[in-house]
């Protein structure tokens, strides 16, 4: 649905139910350069099991108008504005890689909104190859395709992809260069890069929190990601077997089961 | 730093499979099953709500379809394919998810006789409309498109007389128009031209032809290229608006640049179901193996066999893009430039009669209606693929009587030369061979 958010067109996917802002509320942050589009494998699921969701387009990104957000820190603020913007007072959140970043930022700057927070894929700091940020600044395509590469783990190379007949690099790849690629991957690479609060953050949150995180992973490494649910009080930790970066896509069925019994226990339907 | 992502021949290998969720099987099994078991009320209803990916009824799809969907998707290039019972049934299944009754198609005039029979007469059937261009008039495609055109479809290298469209051209000419660009690259196969990076949106294929290679099997695909913005006008409602049949799902919103696919299997596949068994996928596998090495040869054996038939003295003139003074030559050289694929087309002087003649009398070549097979091939189009057209329509798709269609295969070209001599030979003398 598009709605405003700072009087700026502002387009969520609602996973194919119409939005009621008296359900309990997901919202859904996408990666950088990314789009509401990689998340469709939990979102519907949600929708139709009595949530509203919203996995959002960034300003800029995918269906948003608007100029893509500098920072992670007015990412995350801005998050915290869509919920005001829908016409409701909480939510949930769920992050993937860059969207690990806001949506812990989205805590720290509004916590009376939120009520759990899970992080798909992510690290406290996400310090980007600067070979790969040049490429990106510059629209150069090799940055997606590099990005691709490094996304996906092993199996995810070969395909294999849940939906039957999709293919995970060229559709990761196409949702990228949807837009110019130095307005939303450059930007959102660069936001990355210069965020330094991660760890402090991190440290102050206190809200259910659950980490995904794939075994495989080369955008953020396993070890990387440890370090942030170690961070984070009493944060839950699933890892997933022979997946990359991507378990949103690459192991779908898998994330869904281990966000399904999160979402069930810190934060249940209304009896 | 380079991306280490696979290249083409590994990909014609093991793209979409992976043998540890398979029993560690190395070669990709044959799923021989109609249906597939639920974990529970909550995972049937999941699946058939679209709201997670799974196999449901091998007529929507199939664990070894999906692998073959997989692997020429990624060796197109493509975001997700659609494979179907036939390369007739993938046009099908494309057209009857573009278009709604009252639309209009704008085609490319050569092309393979059973398309141009979909288009001109079943197509109107269902309300559906089109207006042929000739190949090479690449104005007049933009012409023909109307306020309800919903695509511009073509063959890149026509069958049967290997025009060629100028398909960078005709792509912008779509773009501006607002409408995607589908090509039909069986002749080419991704090993020769991968249509997406010449502004296709689109990519269907017969994949019994050289895509297999073994000629066991019938098989198309429907690829998509992800480069289509549906939603850029409001020519497409069946993918931008609420869909009825998945409670109010818009396609395009949810599923972007995969959308036209996933409507073609949800909406197509469910309610026509032009399935492709799993053998004739594991079939097709087998042969995509070794693609690349077979279009070499293919290729190299048909510039020679250009120059064999440019030379002969029963042979009135030859058409293939490589050919000297081919009106495409230069255009091909641009946009297939591993090669111009296989198929040749020769006039035989002596005209029908000695054409028959011929095609009687060759031996190691088969007389069938195929191409692409490892195996040389020929026919006489116009008493048999395009058979079904009037003289108008043959003319207009450019076909002659005297014209011959060739099949390169894979045999000894020495073997192949000797056989045709026994043919001309023939033809000089057709009615002797015909009083036989």
């Amino acid at each position: 649905m598009k709605f405003k958010v700072r009087g700026i067109d502002t387009f969520a996917s609602t996973g194919g139910r119409p939005f009621d802002k008296n359900k309990p509320l997901i919202i859904f942050v996408h990666g950088s350069g990314l789009s509401h589009m990689v998340w469709v494998l939990q979102t519907r699921y949600f929708a139709f099991r009595g949530y509203s969701v919203l996995a959002v387009d960034l300003p800029g990104h995918g269906l948003s108008s608007g100029e893509s957000l500098k920072t992670i820190e007015e990412m995350g603020n801005w998050v915290g504005d869509v919920i005001g913007a829908v016409g409701c007072k909480e939510a949930s959140l769920v992050g993937h890689s860059q969207g690990c970043l806001v949506t812990m930022e989205c805590v720290a700057q509004h916590p009376e909104k939120i009520k759990t927070l899970t992080l798909m894929g992510g690290a406290s700091a996400i310090p980007m190859n600067p070979e790969l940020l040049k490429l990106a600044e510059e629209s150069n395509p090799k940055a997606v395709d590099l990005m691709m590469d490094f996304a996906h783990g092993p199996a995810g190379h070969f395909g294999g992809h849940p939906v039957p007949g999709l293919y995970h690099l060229n559709v990761g790849s196409m949702i990228v260069q949807n837009k110019e690629i130095k307005d939303t991957l450059g930007v959102d690479f660069r936001a990355c890069d210069n965020y330094k609060n991660g760890p402090e953050i991190a440290k102050k949150l206190d809200l259910p929190t659950l980490s995904i995180l794939g075994a495989q992973d080369r955008m953020c490494r396993l070890k990387d990601g440890k370090i942030l649910a170690d961070y984070i009080k009493n944060s839950e930790v699933k890892i997933i077997d022979d997946c990359g970066h991507m378990m949103l896509l690459e192991e779908a069925d898998q994330t869904l089961e281990i966000l399904k019994k999160f979402i069930a226990e810190h934060y249940p339907l209304p009896s | 730093m380079d991306p280490k992502t696979y290249k083409f021949d590994t990909l014609s290998l093991h793209a979409g499979y992976q043998p540890s969720k398979n029993a560690g099987s190395r070669q990709v099994p044959i799923y021989q099953t109609t249906s597939y078991m639920f974990d529970d009320v909550d995972h049937a209803a999941a699946l058939f709500n679209l709201e997670r990916g799974g196999h449901i009824y091998s007529r929507m799809s199939n664990p070894t379809v999906q692998v073959l969907e997989e692997r020429v998707c990624a060796l197109e290039g493509g975001t997700a394919a659609l494979a179907t019972a036939s390369g007739m049934s993938a046009i099908f299944l494309t057209i009857m998810t573009l278009c709604n009754a009252g639309d209009h198609m704008v085609v490319s005039s050569q092309l393979y006789g059973g398309t141009v029979n979909l288009f001109r007469l079943t197509l109107p059937k269902f309300g559906i409309k089109t207006t042929f261009v000739k190949p090479r008039d690449t104005e007049g495609f933009k012409k023909a498109i109307q306020p309800n055109t919903k695509g511009i479809f073509g063959e890149l290298v026509g069958n049967p007389g290997n025009e060629l469209m100028n398909m960078p051209e005709v792509s912008k000419i779509a773009k501006e128009a607002g409408i995607p660009l589908i090509i039909d690259s069986t002749y080419q196969t991704p090993y020769l031209c991968r249509p997406f990076e010449h502004g296709a949106d689109l990519v269907v294929h017969s994949l019994t032809k050289w895509m297999s290679g073994n000629g066991s099997s019938m098989a198309g695909i429907l690829v998509e290229g992800g480069t289509f913005d549906w939603m850029q006008n409001d020519k497409f409602p069946s993918m931008t608006e609420p869909y009825e049949g998945y409670h109010g799902l818009s396609f395009a919103e949810e599923f972007g640049p995969t959308a036209f696919t996933m409507m073609a299997r949800a909406e197509g596949m469910r309610d026509m179901g032009p399935c492709l068994a799993p053998q004739n996928a594991w079939n097709i596998l087998h042969g995509l193996e070794t693609l690349s090495l077979r279009m070499e040869k293919h290729c190299s054996n048909a510039l020679k066999m250009v120059e064999y038939l440019s030379n002969h003295e029963s042979v009135a003139w030859v058409s293939h893009a490589s050919a000297p003074g081919h009106p495409d030559k230069e255009l091909a050289e641009k946009i297939l430039p591993k090669g111009t694929g296989s198929m040749i087309a020769f006039g035989i002087k002596g005209g029908k009669e000695a054409g028959a003649a011929f095609i009687n009398n060759v031996k190691l070549a088969s007389h069938l209606a195929n191409v692409g097979d490892a195996r040389t091939l020929v026919i006489h189009p116009a008493s048999a693929t395009h058979s079904q057209m009037d003289e108008a329509t043959l003319k207009f798709a450019g076909l002659s009587h005297d014209m011959i269609r060739l099949s390169v295969g894979l045999e000894d070209f020495e073997d192949i030369v000797n056989d045709f001599e026994d043919g001309f030979r023939a033809a000089k003398k057709p009615r002797l061979v015909a009083n036989k």
